[in-house]
């Protein structure tokens, strides 16, 4: 399901003054922040069909608070304490001094306003409250079912406008559903906006279904399906609900991701008790073999510019990070030290490459340099696994399980502060980060 | 680790334990046997045994059978190693000779890790594992016609516990009667 967005920048053009408030993102989790998101007024009240527009600009300003909050770079000031309630006036003109008074550093404010085709525009506004400037503005024009998107997109504006790095809110979370004894798991595929809204079950459950991932254009998902006891990597379409092999293999096919252009993937199969990495492009169903050492090859993910690929091998005894070229060529270890590293998966950014560390019957989740360098512990656990990124590349989100327990999905900053678990209506594994929404 | 409580069972209910380990489409992999699959089903009390030569008085053919002449469906493994040990070889033996008697029986050998490595990794160790096992029967004289074999890797743990024991019992490959 696509919501057409417009940015309605043309409607709020006045530039914002060049103000200096800024988030240092690599001390911002320490120092978060202050800001206030007091709720939005209705300069012009009306019904939507997802309430009234009084009340969706309480809603909106809830979620931007919980985004900004969520990223540990900011502390949303609890609405208590505000000393002012926002008029429709104040939004272009906002009593700077009320906000001084409960400290809050910046100030995101705007309106919601109901369109004559029953959508709604949301005018997000930012200010710096010391320096008494505009930071940014922008409109958001969307369905009324689509206020929650709406309010992402004001976060990940604010996001941007003060950390200086795109944001990571208007995105999605494709995860494992999971529920029941441990030697009988029921797995579903389960979809969720980044902040848990929006949950919803994609597979009933009857198939054991993992590791999904979603492609670049967010339209579909590529998993791992034991569908009538056929191992194999599948494809469904968020749109149609469709759900296909990708072909007909010798050996079991896995560990399925993307590749950046959405037009190919890369995978793993075993033949004959051999595992190695394999790309078909989807439409020309053509399959390449890029791996061919008798050892276990798998795990493997794309560089963002498509150019390389990291996958996990034991061809040195035990499970290690290697790094090729797209076609197979020039395979090099970059993982070293003590214990095993596996499951790797490129940043969007391209810089780092996250994946699990483990040994000594511990988990952790690591990342390092495509290069091998600067390798930097961020998790310790009992089973932290299957690494995720942020659509930014600040955020990962991963999986945890304690001794004996069921696994839980959970998001760590990059700089390893700020770890928070997700709710998730049962337990969660295998989770994976969407790019950006259209 | 596996007593085996023997009973008699039917050829009705033979014909039950053989279809529920034969692959269904759109359902959900069929779990580990249990470890006392006959006496899990429910006992005619008026069936009659159709080979009365067979001293351990079970049905000629059956999974029961086969466990018992065979010492037990499964073999384990050590961490992170798809070697077929000694134990392992002992069974995988006698799973041959058994199958050497039932020549129309076919078998699927499922391969399972522990819940100590990597998802991935752990379906690729679950299939070198099914396949050592395979490769062995196979040796032994078995088609490999005969056998289908599948990975699912620590998905499917048969003992619950989260220590070295119950990690033991779920390094495993499992031949179930039936592909």
């Amino acid at each position: 399901m696509r919501i057409p967005f417009i940015f309605a920048t043309a409607l709020l053009a006045v530039t914002p003054a060049a103000a200096q408030l800024r988030v240092d993102i690599n001390s911002g989790i320490s120092q978060p922040m202050p800001i206030a998101v007091p709720a939005m007024p209705a300069s012009a009240p009306a019904n939507t069909a997802a309430g009234t527009t009084a009340e969706l600009g309480v809603r909106i300003a809830e979620v931007i608070a919980n985004d900004l909050g969520s990223s540990g770079l900011f502390r949303p000031i609890a609405p208590a304490a505000y000393t002012t309630i926002v008029t429709p006036a104040d939004v272009l003109r906002p009593q700077f001094a009320a906000w001084r008074t409960v400290a809050a550093q910046a100030l995101i404010t705007g309106n919601v306003t109901a369109n004559p085709d029953g959508g709604i525009t949301l005018a997000c506004y930012a200010y710096d409250v010391f320096g008494g400037d505009e930071l940014t503005r922008q409109g958001f024009v969307t369905t009324a079912a689509g206020w929650r998107r709406a309010a992402h997109k004001c976060a990940d504006l604010v996001y941007s406008r003060l950390t200086g790095e795109s944001g990571y809110f208007d995105s999605r979370i494709v995860y494992i559903s999971e529920t029941g004894p441990r030697s009988k798991r029921i797995k579903r595929l389960a979809v969720m906006d980044q902040d848990g809204a929006g949950h919803r079950f994609l597979t009933s459950g009857q198939n054991l279904v993992l590791t999904p991932r979603f492609s670049p254009s967010q339209q579909q998902i590529t998993y791992m399906s034991f569908e009538g006891n056929r191992p194999r990597v599948w494809l469904y379409q968020l749109g149609t609900a469709q759900q296909q092999a990708i072909g007909q293999f010798q050996g079991m096919s896995f560990a399925p991701r993307f590749s950046p252009t959405g037009q190919s993937l890369v995978f793993s199969m075993a033949v004959g008790g051999n595992t190695d990495i394999y790309t078909l492009d989807i439409a020309s169903k053509r399959l390449t073999r890029l791996t061919s050492q008798p050892g276990i090859e798998t795990s493997p993910s794309y560089s963002p510019d498509g150019s390389k690929i990291v996958f996990e091998s034991d061809r040195g005894g035990a499970q290690q990070l290697y790094v090729m070229n797209a076609d197979g060529t020039g395979q090099s270890r970059i993982s070293f030290g003590d214990g095993r590293a596996a499951s790797p998966v490129w940043s969007p950014r391209g810089d780092l490459i996250a994946f699990t560390r483990f040994g000594g019957g511990r988990f952790a989740i690591n990342v390092i340099r495509p290069d091998g360098s600067g390798e930097r512990q961020l998790t310790n656990g009992y089973q932290d696994e299957a690494a995720t990124w942020s659509p930014n590349g600040r955020v990962i989100m991963y999986q945890r399980s304690g001794r004996g327990g069921p696994p839980s999905l959970w998001s760590v900053d990059l700089s390893g502060q700020n770890e928070r678990k997700l709710r998730t209506p049962l337990d969660g594994s295998d989770p994976a980060w969407s790019p950006l929404l259209d | 680790m596996y007593t085996r409580h023997i009973s008699l069972i039917s050829v009705a209910t033979l014909a039950l334990v053989v279809a529920a380990c034969a692959p269904k489409k759109q359902d959900l992999p069929p779990p580990p046997p249990p470890a006392t699959a006959p006496t899990a089903q429910p006992q005619n009390p008026g069936a009659t045994v159709t080979d009365p030569a067979v001293s351990n008085g079970l049905v000629p053919g059956s999974l029961a059978d086969f466990i018992a002449q065979a010492g037990s469906d499964r073999i384990r493994f050590a961490y992170d190693s798809y070697e077929v040990d000694e134990t392992a070889r002992s069974i995988l033996t006698r799973q041959a000779q058994w199958l050497g008697q039932y020549p129309s029986v076919r078998i699927t050998v499922e391969g399972h890790a522990d819940e100590r490595g990597t998802r991935e990794y752990n379906l690729a160790l679950g299939d070198r594992r099914a396949q050592a096992a395979k490769n062995f029967l196979a040796a032994q004289g078995v088609a490999t016609a005969r056998i289908a074999t599948i990975s699912f890797g620590k998905e499917r743990p048969e003992a619950d516990g989260a220590d070295e024991a119950s990690y033991a019992i779920n390094r495993r490959s499992v031949t179930t009667l039936g592909n």
